[in-house]
């Protein structure tokens, strides 16, 4: 769905570009011609220029690169009631989402190139925004034997991961790290100590203990974080950490980082939102993996992220149906939905002054594209016309049932938000309009 | 007399002057069920239905027995054999038993927060009897109950509760009921055994038993349960009688006239010694399981008027 060019140049006009590469926060124009960004254009128009073009009025709102989400989960193969790659577009369209990248844990794993070109046949076929797939790192995310790395990514996996399913077995990831290494290939971490954290539903402390929740220590998060990195030193491998949650594990990464190894982090937006206390009343729709810290951490991760040192913030959008949330809180499943409340909520750290907007799209679009080797997630010329249009003030109360997911399993419900998509460009099409 | 809550769900929510509500009326019951008719009528009429997840033979019976008595119908449903295994979930059992108009649902749960969620989901008052390691709090108030009429009061005393805090629901139950009656706790176990973040429960922490107990007015013994003896948390079962069982030495640092109590059921010998838990001038053991049936009357009683008085006030056709 995402291969039509446009008719004809559109000039977007009016708007206020938020150019993540330039630090550019202010008054300018942008033209697509062809699916590609023609010019970008800061500052006043020129008078009588562009008259060929169709013109777009953007009336002050932002205009940005798209977001590029880093670990988006969709029910195919195998999940389907909980989110196809429709309605997973469709929420991404709706949540300024211009390429979801996709995880592994799927129904079975994407751990065969036969599975990976499945999912981009499915998604080219109904999805209204690009897709950019991951696939497992180790065969059913079993962590016993990798899978074909060279065939998938000649597929087109973007990176390798397995998910939340921690490899254990560290030769198999050192292994399958320094294969990696051999193709280029990025191989990204769930940093968790696998036996400290297993049965963990919550992050240790007064307050989970007060509720009788099973929990784990933040340090299992360093201990995890450690022992990949000490992996990566000796492989040498492009290492991405999925979500860097806790105080304890920040100083290991910028010690990898001094070391001049290849290493980035991510952090998902409920961990820089939402803190350990949300989950008060058992309420299953804020348990996520790895579970919501102390508000000391979330801190000093909107810290780290103001810093630079984390680089990429994601949804971690992971649908679930009511069944699986409606249970006990240690019994229900993990995760929350999260293309559509992606930029809302991280407009929060905006608003609350942590962040400018050219940084925040850093780590919403630029950052996690280069991490990827993709083109997107710029504003200048050639880059695809992957765009977000949005008005950053625009309040509202987030209702779940709006929500273009299949599943409705979002922390937000009912909050209020500020900053609403008005529209979405993929490719140079308008693929979403409010 | 107060007591505002339509369901008891845990410790946490009641105030000070409503767990005051609760003993009181208990007491009378108490009294009552020394008599030889030990017939009430506050629950005439009404459905009771025990729904137990997990296993209980004192919680459960103590239940029975006290619905019995004040006229209720009561029905005990094992959960570990019913429809839970053939895959039906916590709340569409809870709805399937709502459409028979019970009027009191008592739940035990392995899973923390279980209960409360029940409660969502049905229109009857809903009694919590344990739900995972989060409350259970039927227990805290009959051991308050049996403190205070061993004691002569439920506040300003030095209260040690030992052994297995970090699983025990008893425990966390028992430490808010006796902090906002204003009473200091200490809890004393291995380190292994005490919750993450204790430091920040108010609570005196130790690890040996004769600096914890030295000077306590009651020494509230806790189930070690069976799996957690071998390695995983202690090293064996005799290393942990021999630090932290209590014997008669260890309860000589407590004042003379400290009291023993202990939920039940007991591992003798290896949290405490069988002399002391049968050492009727020190142990409230036993005083402890008649409680428990006056005070699970006593707040079944105060929950029933609640619901009447609800429905009164907003009466529902069917």
């Amino acid at each position: 769905m995402t291969q039509t060019a446009p008719p004809r140049p559109t000039l977007l006009h009016n708007a206020r570009l938020i150019d993540p590469e330039t630090g550019h926060d202010g008054p300018g124009a942008v033209l697509i011609e062809g699916g590609t960004i023609a010019a970008c254009l800061p500052g006043p128009l020129p008078e009588g220029e562009f008259g060929g073009a169709e013109r777009v009025d953007c009336r002050g709102a932002c205009l940005a690169p798209g977001i590029v989400d880093i670990g988006v989960k969709v029910g195919e193969p195998g999940e389907r009631h909980k989110e196809s790659f429709r309605s997973a577009g469709l929420a991404a369209a709706a949540g300024g989402v211009t390429t979801m990248v996709t995880r592994a844990d799927t129904r079975p794993a994407i751990d065969t190139p036969e599975v990976l070109s499945f999912a981009l046949r499915r998604a080219a076929e109904v999805s209204p925004v690009r897709i950019a797939p991951m696939a497992a790192l180790t065969k059913g995310r079993e962590g016993r034997e990798m899978t074909e790395i060279g065939f998938l990514r000649d597929a087109g996996a973007v990176a390798f991961s397995d998910g939340d399913q921690v490899v254990a077995d560290t030769k198999v990831l050192s292994r399958a790290l320094s294969y990696a290494r051999s193709l280029g290939a990025l191989v990204m971490g769930h940093v968790q100590e696998p036996v400290l954290s297993r049965g963990a539903a919550a992050t240790s402390g007064k307050f989970s203990s007060l509720y009788g929740i099973p929990a784990v220590s933040p340090m299992a998060e360093r201990m995890g974080l450690e022992r990949d990195l000490a992996l990566v030193e000796m492989t040498r491998a492009a290492y991405h950490v999925d979500q860097i949650t806790t105080r304890a594990a920040l100083p290991a990464l910028l010690r990898a980082r001094e070391a001049g190894l290849d290493v980035t982090a991510g952090i998902s937006i409920h961990h820089l939102t939402l803190n350990e206390f949300d989950i008060a009343g058992y309420r299953t729709f804020f348990k996520v993996k790895p579970p919501l810290r102390a508000e000391e951490d979330r801190a000093a991760m909107v810290e780290a992220l103001a810093a630079g040192h984390i680089d990429v913030i994601g949804s971690m959008h992971t649908p679930q149906d009511e069944e699986s949330k409606r249970l006990p809180f240690e019994a229900a499943a993990s995760g929350a939905v999260g293309l559509e409340t992606l930029l809302p909520a991280s407009l929060r750290l905006y608003h609350a002054g942590h962040i400018g907007l050219p940084r925040l799209f850093a780590a919403l679009s630029l950052n996690p594209a280069r991490r990827l080797g993709l083109e997107g997630g710029r504003l200048s010329q050639g880059a695809p016309a992957d765009l977000v249009l949005f008005d950053p003030d625009a309040p509202y109360v987030l209702d779940r049932e709006t929500l273009q997911s299949k599943s409705k399993n979002t922390p937000f419900d009912g909050q209020r938000m500020q900053g609403r998509v008005l529209g979405t460009f993929v490719n140079g099409i308008r693929v979403f309009s409010r | 007399m107060t007591f505002r809550h339509k369901h008891l769900l845990g410790i946490e929510p009641l105030h000070p002057e409503e767990i005051g509500t609760v003993l009181d009326l208990a007491d009378r019951y108490a009294e009552m069920n020394r008599r030889e008719n030990k017939h009430g009528d506050a629950l005439a009429g009404m459905t009771q239905v025990n729904m137990f997840f997990e296993n209980s033979t004192r919680t459960q019976s103590s239940f029975e027995l006290a619905g019995k008595r004040l006229g209720a119908d009561v029905m005990s449903m094992s959960m570990q054999t019913s429809s839970v295994k053939k895959g039906e979930t916590l709340i569409d059992t809870a709805v399937t038993l709502n459409a028979m108009h019970p009027d009191l649902l008592v739940v035990r749960h392995p899973h923390s927060g279980a209960v409360d969620l029940l409660s969502e989901k049905v229109n009857c008052a809903v009694l919590n009897a344990g739900d995972g390691r989060h409350e259970h709090p039927t227990q805290a108030l009959l051991d308050a109950l049996t403190i205070r009429r061993a004691k002569g009061r439920l506040h300003r005393l030095n209260i040690a509760i030992c052994g297995d805090i970090a699983h025990s629901r008893v425990a966390r139950s028992n430490i808010l009921l006796l902090h906002k009656m204003e009473n200091r706790v200490r809890l004393v176990g291995p380190p292994t055994l005490m919750p993450a973040g204790v430091a920040d429960w108010g609570v005196e922490i130790y690890h040996d038993m004769r600096e914890g107990l030295a000077d306590c007015d009651v020494v509230m013994m806790l189930r070690l349960q069976r799996e957690r003896m071998d390695g995983g948390f202690i090293p064996s079962e005799r290393e942990y009688f021999h630090r932290f069982g209590l014997d008669a030495e260890k309860l000589g640092y407590a004042r003379p006239d400290a009291i023993v109590m202990h939920p039940g059921p007991m591992n003798r010998g290896v949290e405490i010694d069988g002399l002391i838990a049968d050492d009727l001038t020190r142990s409230v053991i036993r005083e402890q399981v008649e409680m428990g049936v006056a005070v699970r009357m006593a707040a079944m009683d105060l929950l029933a008027r609640n619901l009447r008085a609800g429905r009164a006030a907003a009466p529902v056709l069917a």
